[in-house]
């Protein structure tokens, strides 16, 4: 080794040192670990700092209506200025729980004929078709949801549904085309591929030694596969919560055909109403004193408790199943 | 003999049932791709490359500002998430037996969990109330964002590296760090890249979070610390927008980020098909 330039002389000498200490040499790994480390552990803050940002953030909106937030109704940043959420809340887990009611039975068929039905090598190319689905930017889902879907329900399918259901109320009253169903409606095609993939996976975990059993018995194929759902139940469960957590995230799409009326209730499917995620995307940039912008901020941050819930839910339960399945299949 | 019957006759009825679901979902996006298609052929012109957004009752106008702010925008966040979400990736996959990996990967499904329009407050709460809506607070969003999806797909990149490539590489004595960023990130090179594009896809088509922290800007970008145009955001604005010539350039807009979004998950299929 060469001698270092005297300038260095005092770190070279403290390297020295350091490297001779019996195991406190920094070697290239260590370094190399805790820079990795040190960039991994940036989720924690990140996750930390959104916390405390959106409680600072809606600070004045907490202090000033406390639980009142949650519970009130009224939304009048024009003269009263007092701002209740529960609308909205209400809102966001009607249209998730309409898109749940149409998006899982489909998704379990997909998850289905992908994993049961369908020859594998044609499966690939039918799945990439599903994620497709999945890759389409929600914004473009608003848009087609506008010029699309919402001429053709109000002209083809909103007046039969009435004119067979008419006598219930929630199928009463006049049609705009945007509104809850509508708003449901695409909800569901946009959580559809997300809860269907992830039944596959689950499904396609589920051990060959359990359909060979029932075909076995003499089963017929809709029977094995009604075992294999239920030998899959707890997780087809996290699927299905964590399609309600995409659906309650979902901003564009929704803002864009839900029509954002703010009533405490609609008077029927057909009715607009107002979510969590559009009244922000909607009012944010309009909002023009302190205490309005605070108050979309804490519905920014019941959205994140709400979808916190949700999610970690989901994720418990999904990874238990899959552990579960993976771990006898492997004995 | 009856029983039977009945219970063939409800296979077949729930075959058709299956069939019918992977049916309908596929509708939607076979109607969006023929929509978009027809819907924008009129405008697509060399205009709509090069000119910026029209004023209120102009003719023609184009969304050249749009793809340059989204180009701004995409590319500073790719800056700021695509390390993170490397190193990140990198520590859960070749550090995966530490208990800190365990809490790693727990936290970056939860955020990955984290509706975009949440993020996109914690940005505007964080940055556009201090210095404006501006082109850092949308990036810093649209990193976030990214992180774990780039940090999944690293760390599922890497763990399809056979062991035993790893082995070869320290039996002939090369550190276990020079190890991971040649030899193991080399062999996964197509595989990562392939996670960190369709990240970038995903963020490319974000708009909610754009909106909150950048807002709507008609003009050609003019600096960070400033809002600039977006295409996801033009897609919004122009269709609600009560103007035919508006209308016409969202679903233009709407093609070129469909072609960008699909045409990246289509790559990035063919990338990784085969692999181990």
């Amino acid at each position: 080794m060469q001698n270092p330039p005297r300038a260095f002389s005092f770190f070279h000498n403290l390297k020295a040192k350091i490297v001779a200490l019996p195991r406190m040499r920094l070697k290239g790994d260590d370094v190399f670990k805790l820079v990795c480390a040190l960039f991994a552990s940036s989720i924690f803050m990140i996750l930390g700092l959104m916390v405390y940002e959106l409680v600072r953030g809606s600070w004045l909106s907490i202090r000033t209506f406390g639980l009142n937030f949650i519970v009130g109704t009224k939304w009048d940043p024009a003269i009263s200025r007092v701002f209740g959420a529960l609308p909205l809340i209400l809102g966001t887990l009607v249209t998730s729980a309409i898109a749940l009611v149409i998006g899982v039975p489909i998704s379990l068929g997909i998850a289905l004929a992908l994993s049961e039905y369908m020859p594998k090598k044609f499966g690939f190319g039918v799945s990439f078709l599903v994620e497709l689905l999945a890759a389409v930017p929600s914004v473009i889902y608003g848009l087609w949801g506008i010029f699309v879907l919402i001429p053709f329900l109000r002209n083809h399918v909103y007046p039969h549904l009435q004119s067979a259901f008419g006598f219930l109320p929630i199928f009463s009253g006049p049609i705009y085309g945007g509104g809850v169903l509508t708003g449901g409606i695409v909800l569901a095609i946009m959580i559809i591929p997300t809860v269907s993939a992830v039944m596959r996976d689950l499904f396609s975990s589920v051990p060959n030694s359990q359909r060979e059993a029932m075909i076995a018995l003499g089963a017929t194929k809709w029977e094995t596969s009604k075992t294999v759902v239920s030998y899959a139940r707890s997780g087809v469960v996290g699927a299905i919560i964590l399609g309600l957590g995409r659906a309650v995230g979902e901003t564009m799409a929704i803002t864009m055909v839900i029509g954002n009326k703010f009533q405490v209730w609609p008077s029927s499917l057909f009715d607009a109403w107002y979510t969590m995620s559009a009244i922000i995307a909607n009012e944010l940039l309009e909002a023009t004193y302190d205490l309005y912008v605070s108050a979309l901020i804490h519905v920014g941050l019941v959205l994140l408790f709400i979808s916190l819930v949700i999610n970690i839910l989901a994720r418990l339960i999904v990874w238990r199943t899959l552990r579960l399945t993976r771990g006898i299949a492997r004995e | 003999m009856d029983r039977y019957k009945l219970r063939v006759i409800k296979d077949r009825l729930m075959k058709v049932l299956v069939y019918l679901a992977l049916f309908l979902a596929l509708v939607p996006l076979f109607s969006i791709l023929f929509e978009v298609f027809r819907r924008s052929f009129s405008v697509i012109s060399l205009d709509f490359f090069i000119r910026p957004t029209p004023t209120v009752g102009e003719v023609g106008g184009g969304i050249a500002n749009a793809i340059q702010g989204t180009l701004i925008t995409v590319g500073l966040a790719s800056l700021i998430g695509v390390p993170i979400g490397l190193m990140s990736g990198i520590f859960l996959s070749e550090y995966s037996e530490s208990k800190l990996s365990a809490a790693v990967r727990f936290f970056h499904d939860v955020l990955n969990g984290i509706p975009s329009i949440v993020i996109g407050i914690f940005a505007y709460a964080m940055i556009t109330l201090s210095i404006g809506f501006s082109v850092i607070a949308a990036a810093f969003a649209l990193a976030i964002i990214m992180i774990p999806i780039v940090t999944r797909t690293t760390e599922e990149a890497l763990k399809l590296v056979p062991i035993s490539v790893r082995e070869a590489a320290i039996a002939l004595g090369i550190p276990r760090w020079k190890t991971t960023l040649t030899v193991v990130l080399g062999s996964a090179k197509k595989a990562i890249v392939t996670g960190v594009l369709l990240s970038i896809a995903r963020i490319s088509g974000e708009s909610a979070p754009v909106l909150v922290t950048m807002g709507f800007w008609r003009w050609w970008f003019s600096g960070l610390n400033r809002p600039a145009a977006n295409l996801a955001l033009n897609v919004f604005v122009f269709g609600t927008s009560p103007f035919e010539n508006w209308v016409a350039l969202a679903w233009g807009s709407a093609l070129l980020l469909l072609m960008i979004v699909l045409g990246i998950s289509v790559l990035a299929r063919i990338l990784t098909r085969g692999r181990y």
